[in-house]
């Protein structure tokens, strides 16, 4: 009974912190009522999470427009600045963003709650997670690359034809309230708005579809799922490798903090042992060498639990 | 000092290092020019 409170506690305080991140990504509300967006000196920064910077609110960069952006200047520039960025960001929280500090998560997950039959993760979607890589690739590198090096024209593959964000953040709000942009509204708007509402539907049967299925920030902080410094970590020692953390969670998860991991937290309070803390320091509870060795050969079980990350 | 501690040092040594050479070579007004004008490839028009 305890263990449910705990858990709801720990939902909600993660939501408040979802928000307030939201809010405070777009907190030039002036922008909403006029149309236009945020021209001060914290543009020059990232947020850590995906928030258009096209967005009548957003008061700081959006870090994947950014790295196009740095990646559309080469060869003449190196993108040092963002992926300086985006290396300590994945270093010091990883997938903890995606988790508590991105507000197209939150939007998903509050679509989410919408009652209905849901769509069950299995292997099927944990082979589907690879595709954001692919996106990351191809949409993020590779095209913005390849018009840098043969063309010089600036061309973000992913803001262009994928992110939902910036439809749902900036352009559907832009093009309502400003007739210039109502005007030049044209295939591109209409595929953009068709996928970002093809998207959100899909995100109310299926959890997260866009960040677990598509999203190259999620991609990019996963790289750093292993070596991230604050996480929800496994003491080794009290893991007897149930697998309940893994079968609770609803992302693909294979054992806890691994690349599809998004640090939610909300396993903490399923585990029976109470194996998993949050913290920077790894801890072996060095009550039984047995239990250790019994859990780390359990850790390979489908079902899966973990012991600590090396 | 075990290999996670060192990869989280290199890491944080050449993300910092990083940082400030980008810095240096005018990534914020990079970021910063981009970021105060409206993308149109972001909101769907260009």
């Amino acid at each position: 009974m305890d263990r449910r409170k705990n858990r709801k506690k720990a939902a909600f305080r993660r939501k408040c912190i979802q928000l307030a991140s939201a809010l405070l990504y777009n907190a030039n509300f002036a922008g909403f009522a006029s149309g236009t967006i945020y021209k001060g000196d914290p543009k020059g920064v990232c947020v850590p999470g995906l928030n258009c910077y096209s967005c009548p609110g957003a008061v700081a960069a959006c870090p994947l427009g950014s790295l196009q952006n740095a990646l559309s200047a080469m060869p003449n520039k190196l993108p040092l600045y963002i992926v300086g960025i985006l290396m300590l960001l994945g270093l010091s929280l990883g997938r903890l963003i995606c988790g508590f500090l991105c507000p197209f998560g939150l939007i998903q997950e509050l679509l989410h709650k919408i009652p209905g039959k849901k769509i069950k993760k299995g292997q099927w979607s944990r082979k589907l997670s690879w595709l954001k890589y692919a996106v990351l690739a191809v949409f993020v590198v590779a095209i913005p690359l390849w018009y840098a090096f043969t063309s010089g024209y600036p061309l973000p593959g992913f803001c262009k034809y994928i992110c939902p964000a910036g439809t749902l953040e900036g352009g559907i709000p832009l093009v309502a309230m400003r007739e210039e942009y109502r005007s030049l509204a044209g295939w591109l708007f209409t595929w953009k708005t068709g996928l970002c509402a093809a998207i959100l539907l899909l995100c109310v049967f299926c959890y997260r579809a866009f960040c677990r299925f598509l999203c190259p920030l999620g991609a990019i902080y996963s790289l750093f799922s292993r070596v991230a410094l604050l996480a929800f970590r496994v003491d080794a020692g009290k893991c007897d490798g149930c697998g309940l953390c893994t079968r609770a969670c609803q992302m693909d998860v294979a054992h806890v903090g691994d690349r599809e991991c998004i640090q939610c937290g909300q396993c903490r309070h399923i585990c029976p042992r109470g194996a998993i803390y949050f913290g920077w320091e790894r801890k072996q509870t060095h009550e039984s060498e047995k239990t250790m060795s019994d859990s780390a050969a359990d850790s390979h079980s489908p079902a899966g639990g973990m012991p600590e990350r090396q | 000092m075990t290999k996670q501690r060192v990869t989280q040092l290199a890491l944080a040594v050449c993300g910092l290092a990083f940082l400030i050479l980008g810095a240096a070579q005018g990534g914020y007004q990079t970021t910063m020019a981009k970021a105060v004008r409206i993308c149109m490839e972001c909101i769907g028009i260009g």
